[in-house]
C-alpha cells in the first residue's frame, strides 16, 4: 500500500532530546506514527515523548526492535548518525540534518550501502505515507492517502506540488522528500524503481531541479522500464548558472544540470512536464 | 568559498606542492619591494597577475588603463608599471560580467620558462559520487572545451570513497600527461600532495590550468583556482579566514548576516520565499507571467515579522524592482502569522516609503491560508492576496503587463 514507511515501521528518533527533534518527535506521534524510541547519547536512562530515550541506535534496536530511524542531529555530526544507524541494522535511515559536508556523505553513503540498508536524503523533509506514518517534517494535514507516489527534491515545493495533487481529487501512496544535497542517499531512479513496482501506485509526480543528472539519468530508466503514467515539474528554469540556488546540489555547473535539458529528457522519455509550478497538479490528472 | 590565486598556491606550497615563487602586494611601493627582492635571488622575468575572483584574466582587460590581467615584465621598472596600472582599476574578463571586479591585490611572481602547458583538476563527481581527478595534456585551453570537442585527450581517475588517492592512480595520470624521468617522479609527487591538499580542507574544486613542466623538468602549478564547501568550512577556521568578502555581492553580504539567501538577478519583480525549490519555482513563474525575477530568496522556516522585514529592505535596494512578489507555503509556520508579519513590515516607516509605487501580491497557501488571506483583505495597504498559485501569477501579469 506504500513504500518505505508505514504504520508497522518501529521508528527511532536520533537527536529526539534535541529542540528540533522534539518538536518533530511530537508532531510525528500526533500523525500517529509509531514512534518506539529516541537515541540521545549519555541521556540513555531518561524517557522523553513517553518513549524511552537510549545512548545506541544498537539499543534501540535490540530493545524496541526498532527498523526505521530518523536524524535531526547538528551537520557536523550527521554523517556518523547515518552511519551509526547502517551498523546498528536500520533498514530505512531518514535525515533530515541540512548542511553535511559533501566529502562525508561519500563515506557515508558507502557504508549506508555496504550494509544494505536504504537512506533518504540528507537535507530533505522526510517520507509520508498519508494515513499511515509521517517520518518526517512536512505538514500532514495536507497529504491524503491514495495511489499517487510523489518524488521530490525540496521542502515547501512538495507541500506545494501535494497540495495541488489532492485538490485535483488524488491522495499519495507515498510522498518521498529525497534531499536537496549534491549526494544523497536515495536518488530520483531508486525512488523512481520503489514506486513501479508498488502495486498501489498508481502513477508517478517527479519533482526536480537545477544540478547535476539525476533527472536525465531517471528519464532514461522511465523510459526504459517505467509503463505507469509519470507527470513533471523541473524548478530553476530562471536560476543563472555557476550559482548555487539555496540547496547545496543546486547549481549549474559546466554547462550540465540545465532545467531545459532535464525537462527534454523527460519529454523524451514520454513523461508529462508541466511548465508552471502552478500546473503540477492538471498536468497529472491530464495523463490520468 | 572561493579564494584568491595567491591564497590557494600558499596551500598548495604548504602541502609540498610545486609553485613559482611569487608574494601578494596591496600596493605598487610592496609589488616594487617583491621584485627587488626576487631580482636579487637571480629572478630576471616576473608575471603581475590581478587577484580577483574569475577566471580569464589574461585575455581581461581594466576599464581605465587597458591593462591585461596578467602582464610579462622583464624588469622591476615594468613591474612598477604593471602594479599601477592594475591596482585600483576594474578588470573585465569573460566570467566578470561587463561591471567587472576591482583589483585590490596583485600577485607578483617568478616568470619561469615554459615546455609544455598541461591541464589538472580535482572535483566531486556528483554521478559517480566521489572525487575524480581529471588531466590533459590540452593545458592552457577551456577544459570544458577540450571535453566538448576531443573527450580522448581527457583522463580521469575517480578516488574510491574512503580511501586515499592510490599511487598507481597518480601514476596512470602522469604517464597520460606524457611525461617520463625525472618530470614523472616530480609529477606523481605533485599529484598526491595536491589530493591531500584537497582532501583535507573539504575543497570541492582544484584546478591547475595550466600545469606546466619547463626545460630543466620541473612540475609548476602556474595558475590555481580553489573552491571549498561551504557546509565543511566549520571545521577549517583557517580557510574560512581566507574569505574575501570585498568579492561578494553588498546585498548578498547583507542577508547572510541576516540568514537569509539572497541571490541577485536583474529582472523587474522581486521574490521572497519560503524555501529554496519553492523559491526557483516562484522565479520560474514569474517569467511565464511576462517578468523577470530580480533575485532568489529564500527566508527558511520561520518566516516572522523581522525576516520579512530585513527581506524587503534588500528587495527594495535594487532600483530595478517594480513588484514584489511573497510566496509562503505555511506548513509548521500559520499563514495568518506570516500575513500579519507582511503587514507590520509594510507599515514600518522605512519599507512603507518604499513600496508606495510598488505593488506586493502575498501568495499564502497552507495552514490558515484563508485566515491570512482576510487579514490582507482587510487591511487598507497596498497588498495583494492570493491563494492558489495560479492567480498569484495572474496578478503578477496584471502588475508588470
Amino acid at each position: 500500500m506504500s513504500v518505505l514507511v508505514d504504520k508497522n515501521s518501529r521508528v527511532v528518533v536520533q537527536g529526539m532530546t534535541g529542540s528540533e527533534g522534539s518538536f518533530h518527535a511530537e508532531q510525528m506521534i500526533n500523525y500517529g506514527t509509531n514512534v518506539v524510541a529516541g537515541v540521545t547519547p549519555g541521556k540513555g536512562d531518561q524517557k522523553h515523548l513517553d518513549r524511552p530515550v537510549f545512548n545506541t541506535v544498537a539499543d534501540a534496536v535490540e530493545q524496541e526492535e526498532a527498523d526505521t530511524s530518523i536524524i535531526f542531529v547538528p551537520p557536523a555530526f550527521a554523517a556518523d548518525a547515518i552511519t551509526e544507524s547502517a551498523f546498528a541494522g536500520i533498514e530505512v535511515i531518514i535525515c533530515i540534518s541540512e548542511g553535511i559536508p559533501v566529502q562525508d556523505m561519500v563515506k557515508a553513503k558507502q557504508v549506508v550501502r555496504s550494509h544494505g540498508a536504504t537512506l533518504i536524503g540528507p537535507n530533505c523533509p522526510g517520507v509520508i505515507t498519508p494515513g499511515e506514518a509521517k517520518v518526517g517534517i512536512m505538514p500532514g494535514n495536507i497529504f491524503e492517502s491514495g495511489s499517487i507516489g510523489l518524488i521530490s527534491r525540496s521542502g515547501t515545493l512538495t507541500y506545494e506540488a501535494v497540495d495541488q495533487i489532492t485538490k485535483e481529487g488524488l491522495g499519495q501512496s507515498t510522498a518521498i522528500g529525497i534531499g536537496g544535497d549534491p549526494i544523497i542517499g536515495t536518488n530520483h531512479t531508486d525512488a523512481v524503481k520503489l514506486f513501479d513496482e508498488d502495486p498501489d501506485t498508481e502513477a508517478i509526480v517527479l519533482i526536480g531541479e537545477i544540478g547535476g543528472t539525476a533527472e536525465e539519468e531517471a528519464a532514461e530508466y522511465i523510459q526504459n522500464n517505467v509503463d505507469k503514467p509519470v507527470a513533471a515539474f523541473i524548478a530553476g528554469s530562471t536560476a543563472p548558472p555557476g550559482r548555487r540556488m539555496g540547496h547545496a546540489g543546486a547549481i549549474i555547473s559546466g554547462g550540465t544540470g540545465t532545467a531545459e535539458a532535464k525537462k527534454k529528457a523527460l519529454r523524451n522519455a514520454g513523461v508529462a512536464v508541466a511548465e508552471s509550478p502552478a500546473e503540477i497538479g492538471k498536468t497529472l490528472k491530464s495523463i490520468l | 568559498m572561493k579564494i584568491h590565486e595567491y591564497q590557494a598556491k600558499e596551500i598548495f606550497e604548504d602541502y609540498g606542492v610545486a609553485v613559482p615563487k611569487g608574494k601578494v602586494a596591496d600596493s605598487t611601493e610592496h609589488a616594487v619591494k617583491i621584485a627587488k627582492e626576487m631580482k636579487s635571488e637571480g629572478a630576471d622575468l616576473f608575471v603581475v597577475k590581478a587577484q580577483i575572483h574569475a577566471g580569464g584574466r589574461g585575455k581581461g582587460r581594466t576599464k581605465k588603463n587597458n591593462a591585461s590581467g596578467v602582464i610579462l615584465c622583464e624588469s622591476v621598472e615594468e613591474v612598477q608599471e604593471a602594479a599601477s596600472n592594475l591596482l585600483g582599476d576594474v578588470l573585465v574578463t569573460k566570467q566578470t560580467g561587463e561591471e567587472g571586479k576591482e583589483v585590490n591585490q596583485i600577485y607578483v611572481t617568478e616568470g619561469v620558462d615554459i615546455e609544455e602547458e598541461l591541464y589538472l583538476g580535482i572535483l566531486m563527481d556528483r554521478a559517480r559520487e566521489r572525487n575524480v581527478l581529471m588531466a590533459s595534456t590540452e593545458g592552457g585551453m577551456n577544459i570544458e572545451e577540450v571535453a566538448e570537442e576531443t573527450p580522448e585527450k581527457i583522463v580521469k581517475e575517480w578516488v574510491e570513497p574512503g580511501m586515499d588517492l592510490m599511487h598507481n592512480q597518480a601514476r596512470h595520470i602522469a604517464f597520460a600527461l606524457g611525461l617520463s624521468g625525472d618530470a614523472f617522479k616530480k609529477a606523481v609527487k605533485f599529484i598526491m600532495s595536491l589530493y591531500d591538499a584537497f582532501e583535507d580542507t573539504d575543497a570541492s574544486l582544484i584546478e591547475i590550468n595550466p600545469l606546466i613542466l619547463t626545460p630543466d623538468q620541473e612540475v609548476y602549478a602556474l595558475d590555481a583556482k580553489m573552491s571549498f564547501d561551504d557546509n565543511a568550512l566549520g571545521r577549517h577556521p583557517d580557510i574560512e579566514k581566507m574569505r574575501d568578502e570585498s568579492e561578494i555581492d553588498p546585498m548578498e553580504l547583507e542577508a547572510s548576516k541576516h540568514d537569509l539567501n539572497y541571490i541577485k538577478l536583474d529582472g523587474n519583480v522581486g521574490c521572497m520565499v519560503n524555501g529554496a525549490g519553492l523559491a526557483m519555482a516562484t522565479m520560474d513563474m514569474i517569467k511565464l507571467s511576462g517578468g523577470e525575477p530580480a533575485n532568489f530568496l529564500d527566508v527558511g522556516g520561520g518566516a516572522n515579522v523581522d525576516t520579512v522585514k530585513n527581506g524587503f529592505r534588500i528587495i527594495l535596494d535594487d532600483p530595478n524592482v517594480e513588484a514584489i512578489l511573497i510566496n509562503i507555503f505555511g506548513g509548521i509556520v500559520r499563514c495568518d502569522r506570516v500575513a500579519n508579519g507582511v503587514l507590520e513590515a509594510v507599515k514600518d516607516p522605512e519599507i512603507a516609503d518604499k513600496v508606495e509605487d510598488v505593488p506586493i501580491i502575498v501568495r499564502l497557501q497552507g495552514t490558515n491560508a484563508e485566515e491570512g488571506k482576510k487579514l490582507i483583505d482587510e487591511s487598507d495597504l497596498n497588498v495583494i492576496s492570493a491563494v492558489l498559485l495560479k492567480d498569484a501569477a495572474e496578478e503578477v501579469n496584471n502588475v508588470v503587463a
